[in-house]
């Protein structure tokens, strides 16, 4: 303490080492019990036996030549983008609107935002089980209705899943839209109509290119919960459709073929990484991405 | 670029706008602009002048009345087919687009291609005097500077109205001048039937062909800087418009449009009513500070000095009258000119009768 307000004194300029100080804590912290398990597991996913005895690069080889495995990965890269997509589409309009309404209308739209965070994973899950099941609640309604003779099937279809995933990650998708939104000049909307442009040139030349930081944030956020949602994908979703993360609980859990497991996390983690990094690519390409800070 | 006499003109007839809430926003406000003029709308914040301006520009729509450009009623219009210019407070430039591509971008909307695009922002670039910067961004610029790229995204779409709305309030005070300069050449040079939203009386009276003032959503006065300064309509314009003495007063006689007031600070002044009054009415008395002089005769009315200011070009002195009230005197600056003595008896008149202006109470 006393030495750390002596190198205030005599170098003000210099608070970079005492600001690495009091970053240390979580630092500590993030190399216990996120690095060094990840060494781990990079360590574990370059052996070719399951005992993990013999080195090579034998997992990584199965998983890239077994069409299987492909599949899997695709799949759950596909649902990650139908999900993202899902929830920029119907999450844009409710930030939109949020920034457009009085605050008593805004507490309640951040409060139905916001509501899936606050219950639990597990009941938010059943919760749809209950709604897009065989004598769930749209069925039976849109039977007593008369508008279908035989229920529909939506639980354990990749829409339903879309559904339930979109509906837990809406929230990562419209507070980033929200705060970009929100800094977005109100008269610049008005320059562009008064230069003659109509509401749909003003939205893609002005609205969207502005609001791109916090697409590409949502974006971000909502595919890597999306694809990594274990839960929701396993009961939704059901046995029929397997994507990484059941795939990898399966290798490692019921198969105890852990160096197999541990490649598969690595080549999820690296595949994640790239879509995050194009996103990010593609958010510094969408000019504007500088300004809106 | 359109001619002075293709310039458009603007009507404002009988318009009332409420707000959602109920709250009158302006009421009944007639304005007739001749084509190619330049119009400052004057008064205090709140006093209705922005909305009249996003009425015009079509943000708006009226709640009664109409709006003409060029003889054609506008209000079923939405902004984007209006053809009305508008330079920001803050200038809201496009952050993301360069200085061309904003000066082009009503081109753009236009459908006008890329070539003839950066062609005629080129143009006007070099007319604002920033033609060799066109690819920079917004934010590289500073104030004075974007106005100016502000001013010339308005005029590429050659509006047939310009709307500026406090367009030198952001500004320095020797940048505002220099600015006011630069847009009064502009607009003279475009021909552009012009208005300019502002606060600042200076501004108003130096830049505008006719000047409307506005208070609490009301027309007050519209006339030409000399009428409204010189021939103040009612008090609120005599008292927001140059400064202006009170004095509270009774009136004695009327003889065709000329009044004789008793002041309650003693002595009588005649002075000009622009609305009629009658014998024993209870008016207020407005005379400017460089309107009275110090007499020796008998005339005005008497006080004391209470305070010397010496401003510079000018000097002012603080009296204080026999019932009470403080007014001012300014005096141009000679090289003789004496600072009078605090507590110094003197009697004060204006130098000629009709430059005081009486209102009812």
């Amino acid at each position: 303490m006393k030495s750390a307000t002596t190198a205030r004194i005599t170098a003000p300029g210099d608070v970079t080492s005492f600001n690495l100080g009091l970053a240390l804590p979580l630092g500590v912290a993030f190399a216990i019990f996120f690095v060094l398990p990840l060494a781990q597991l990079l360590y574990l996913s370059l052996h070719n036996d399951t005992a993990a005895t013999v080195w090579g690069l034998g997992q990584y080889i199965k998983f890239l030549t077994d069409p299987f495995s492909l599949a899997v990965l695709g799949s759950t890269l596909l649902l990650g983008a139908e999900v993202t997509l899902a929830c920029l589409v119907l999450g844009y309009p409710i930030a939109w609107l949020y920034q457009r309404s009085g605050s008593r209308l805004q507490t309640l739209i951040i409060m139905i935002v916001l509501l899936p965070l606050l219950t639990s994973v597990v009941v938010r899950t059943f919760a749809w089980i209950v709604i897009l099941g065989r004598q769930g609640i749209i069925n039976s309604v849109l039977q007593s209705l008369g508008l279908i003779g035989t229920p529909l099937r939506m639980i354990y279809t990749q829409g339903g899943l879309v559904a339930a995933l979109a509906q837990v990650q809406m929230p990562l998708m419209v507070l980033p839209l929200i705060t970009a939104i929100g800094r977005i000049d109100p008269n610049l909307s008005d320059a562009s109509a008064s230069l003659g442009a109509g509401s749909w040139r003003t939205f893609f030349k002005v609205m969207l290119p502005l609001s791109m930081p916090g697409i590409i944030a949502g974006c971000t956020l909502t595919y890597a919960a999306a694809i990594t949602a274990f839960i929701t994908q396993s009961l939704v979703g059901g046995g029929q459709m397997l994507f990484m993360p059941m795939y990898l609980y399966q290798q490692a859990s019921t198969l105890q073929n852990w160096p197999f497991a541990a490649a598969i996390s690595i080549i999820f983690l690296f595949a994640v990484l790239a879509i995050v990094a194009l996103f990010s690519t593609l958010g510094r390409r969408a000019r504007g991405y500088g300004d809106a800070r | 670029m359109a001619s002075v006499s293709e310039a458009k003109s603007l009507v404002l007839d009988r318009i009332t706008h409420r707000f959602a809430s109920g709250t009158m926003a302006v009421s009944d406000i007639n304005l007739d602009v001749k084509g190619g003029e330049i119009i400052a709308l004057l008064g205090p914040s709140g006093c209705g002048k922005t909305t009249l301006l996003r009425i015009i520009a079509g943000f708006i729509g009226q709640s009664e009345g109409r709006v003409l450009i060029g003889n054609d009623v506008v209000d079923a219009l939405p902004p984007n087919r209006r053809a009305v210019g508008i330079v920001f407070q803050n200038y809201a430039l496009f952050p993301h687009l360069s200085i061309s591509e904003n000066v082009g971008y009503g081109l753009a909307a236009r459908g006008v291609d890329k070539t003839t695009r950066n062609k005629e922002a080129q143009r006007l670039l070099d007319m604002v005097q920033l033609g060799p910067f066109g690819e920079r961004l917004p934010r590289q610029w500073s104030g004075g500077q974007q106005q100016r790229v502000a001013l010339a995204r308005a005029l590429a779409i050659k509006p047939s109205i310009l709307l500026l709305d406090e367009p030198f309030a952001a500004l320095d005070k020797n940048l505002r001048l220099d600015m006011q300069i630069e847009v009064k050449r502009l607009q003279r040079m475009a021909g552009t039937t012009t208005l300019i939203v502002t606060h600042d009386q200076e501004e108003a009276l130096s830049l505008a062909d006719r000047v409307a003032v506005l208070s609490h959503g009301h027309l007050e006065q519209f006339g030409t800087p000399s009428e409204i300064y010189d021939r103040p309509q009612t008090l609120f314009v005599n008292t927001f418009v140059g400064t202006a003495n009170r004095l509270k007063g009774t009136v004695m006689a009327t003889d065709a449009g000329e009044v004789k007031v008793a002041l309650e600070a003693g002595g009588e002044i005649v002075a000009r009513a622009p609305k009629p009054v009658t014998a024993s009415n209870k008016v207020t008395v407005c005379l400017r500070p460089e309107h009275l002089a110090f007499v020796s005769d008998g005339s005005g009315f008497a006080g004391e000095i209470g305070m010397a200011l010496p401003l510079g070009a000018t000097v002012v002195h603080e009296i204080k009258t026999k019932d009470g009230s403080s007014i001012k005197i300014s005096q141009a600056r000679t090289g003789d000119t004496p600072l009078r003595e605090a507590g110094a008896p003197v009697r004060v008149a204006p130098l000629a009768p009709g430059l005081a202006t009486v209102f009812p109470e």
